[in-house]
């Protein structure tokens, strides 16, 4: 034991450490767990939930980047009645606190999908999808407007009694009017961010590569970007940030938590490394040690400007 | 599906551009079946960022290999891979072709680098099977034989073997083949892939095909690969896991 303090609490949520797996890179858990260690993680979230399955879009799904990807899946899932019948029984053999991502076309569907999961015990908190940029209804149209924001966090809120993180987009002129949004109405926290929308042509054919056009841009490509938006938050609203975008190592864990964020998710690195957050864990412990940080709270918007 | 430290042998060019990277894994030899692929992280940078998924070529003891032609920044790294270079790979990812079936005759129709996977299935293919390989591309240059037995050639331009598409060929054969017990197995173009479709099921012949799609993970989570199921048309295959090669009645190529 390093005696060094790698926990930390959102609202009722207690995490071992602050490395989560992001939603939409670890499925519902089955195959990430094949690679890493599910206990030794901080909190795992689902894939994007709706009410029904959704089928998502046609491919080309992805395309690779510079130093990034964009994809464009469409919120594919099972649906919520699905997920509580054949994915949550997996995921309660592990010691993980599982975190439900909820997407939805309508605020109702925000409602409903939450009144139902709350039920469920092992489902430890919400993460609110207002910011998916390759869906038709909903998606952005919500996370583009702070009024819609506000609502959506009050009412979700008003079904549940467990954190609701609300997850931000990027792709706004002011992120901090959200998270203020968000606090406001009683939101525990916001994820910030969700994918840049991007888009990537063929120059010899003019057409989109993607089959939906425009996708999210995502991986290392994208982190001075969130660090700009974690820390614009940080310095205007006083709400716990949970930090995403091209986490590639422990020290970019790092740099986001002293730019503001109380936790990292892991994203697009997973598909790369499915190992990595195991072992960003025990790095980011080590480096504790080395320099002599006995709580990793303390780290949190440590900041020097 | 370990993640699984290879160590390069060597990277040699066969033809027209087309390269062989040979690899030492004993780990992955003992384990993968035809059809089968790997997912390769070509580089320890964040460019390329992804893992390029390869399916496996051939099998030699410890060694397994690798066909590709160089098609962007990933494959230009391939090749110029040394001996004694380490090579980050995940697998054996998929299912591969279910090669033990009741039939005597595996046909082969493969199109351009659609014909990677077949030296390894040639090789593992029951002895007393007989195999024959149709092999189609737009010109000679495209023609890819390396390895395969009982070769039939068909180019779209008439610069070797039969002037057509490889269609054309197979229908050209057609008594031939249903004086067999055959079952086909193949990979290339989709335009390709669709047309054989048809042709399989015009004939009652049994056919798998490997399919291929942009992915990022290899293994199910990203969810970058579907393909239209023809049974479930409510939800999306996935290249990845539930492939890459389906019975050809399944997907909607």
């Amino acid at each position: 034991m390093s005696g060094v303090d790698l926990s930390l609490q959102i609202g009722s949520l207690k995490l071992r450490n602050p490395i989560m797996l992001a939603s939409g890179t670890v499925g519902y858990g089955n195959e990430i767990a094949e690679f890493a260690d599910l206990n030794k993680i901080g909190a795992i979230v689902t894939k994007s939930l709706s009410l029904n399955p959704r089928k998502g879009n046609a491919p080309q799904r992805i395309i690779e980047t510079p130093a990034g990807m964009l994809n464009a899946i469409g919120l594919a899932n099972v649906g919520v009645e699905q997920f509580l019948k054949e994915k949550i029984p997996f995921l309660k053999q592990y010691d993980i606190p599982l975190i439900c991502n909820i997407a939805a076309s309508t605020i109702e569907e925000y409602v409903e999908c939450t009144r139902i999961l709350t039920t469920e015990d092992a489902i430890k908190a919400f993460e609110i999808n207002v910011s998916c940029p390759n869906v038709k209804e909903g998606g952005l149209q919500f996370g583009n407007s702070c009024q819609m924001v506000s609502e959506i966090t009050a009412k979700v809120k008003a079904e549940t009694d467990k954190p609701v993180i609300i997850k931000l987009s990027p792709n706004v002129s002011s992120i901090a009017d959200f998270a203020k949004a968000v606090k406001d109405e009683g939101g525990d926290a916001v994820s910030a961010i969700n994918t840049l929308v991007g888009t990537s042509f063929n120059i010899f054919t003019k057409r989109s590569k993607l089959k939906n056009v425009t996708g999210g841009l995502s991986g290392p490509a994208i982190k001075p970007v969130a660090l700009a938006k974690v820390l614009e938050i940080k310095q205007k609203v006083d709400i716990p940030i949970i930090g995403i975008g091209g986490i590639m190592n422990w020290k970019d864990v790092v740099e986001f938590m002293i730019v503001g964020a109380s936790a990292v998710q892991i994203g697009t690195l997973n598909f790369i490394d499915p190992y990595a957050s195991e072992r960003i864990v025990a790095e980011l412990e080590k480096y504790c040690v080395e320099n002599g940080i006995n709580k990793i709270s303390d780290l949190t918007g440590s900041y020097i400007l | 599906m370990p993640l699984l430290n290879a160590i390069v042998e060597k990277s040699i060019e066969i033809d027209n551009k087309i390269f062989l990277l040979k690899v030492y894994s004993p780990a992955l030899t003992a384990n993968v079946k035809p059809g089968q692929f790997i997912n390769v992280r070509v580089s320890e940078t964040i460019y390329p960022l992804l893992r390029r998924p390869f399916s496996v070529c051939d099998v030699e003891g410890d060694y397994f290999y690798l066909m590709f032609n160089i098609y962007g920044e990933g494959t230009k790294i391939l090749s110029r891979k040394e001996k004694g270079e380490q090579l980050d790979i995940l697998g054996p990812l998929g299912n591969g072709f279910n090669i033990d079936g009741d039939f005597d005759t595996a046909v082969i129709v493969a199109g351009g680098l659609g014909a990677a996977p077949f030296p390894f299935f040639t090789r593992m293919i029951d002895k007393e099977k007989e195999v024959l390989s149709f092999i189609g591309g737009r010109s000679s240059h495209d023609v890819i034989t390396y390895e395969m037995k009982n070769v039939s050639v068909a180019t779209d331009d008439g610069s070797r073997g039969y002037h057509g598409n490889v269609i054309a060929l197979l229908q050209n054969k057609i008594d031939e083949l249903k004086s067999k017990k055959i079952k086909m197995f193949s990979c290339g173009p989709s335009a390709m892939l669709r047309a054989l479709k048809t042709f399989a099921i015009e004939n009652n012949f049994e056919c798998e095909v490997s399919t291929e799609c942009a992915m990022a993970c290899g293994f199910g989570i990203c969810q970058g690969c579907p393909i239209e199921s023809t049974q479930h048309p409510d939800k999306y295959l996935l290249v990845c896991k539930d492939g890459p090669v389906f019975n050809v009645k399944d997907v909607v190529i």
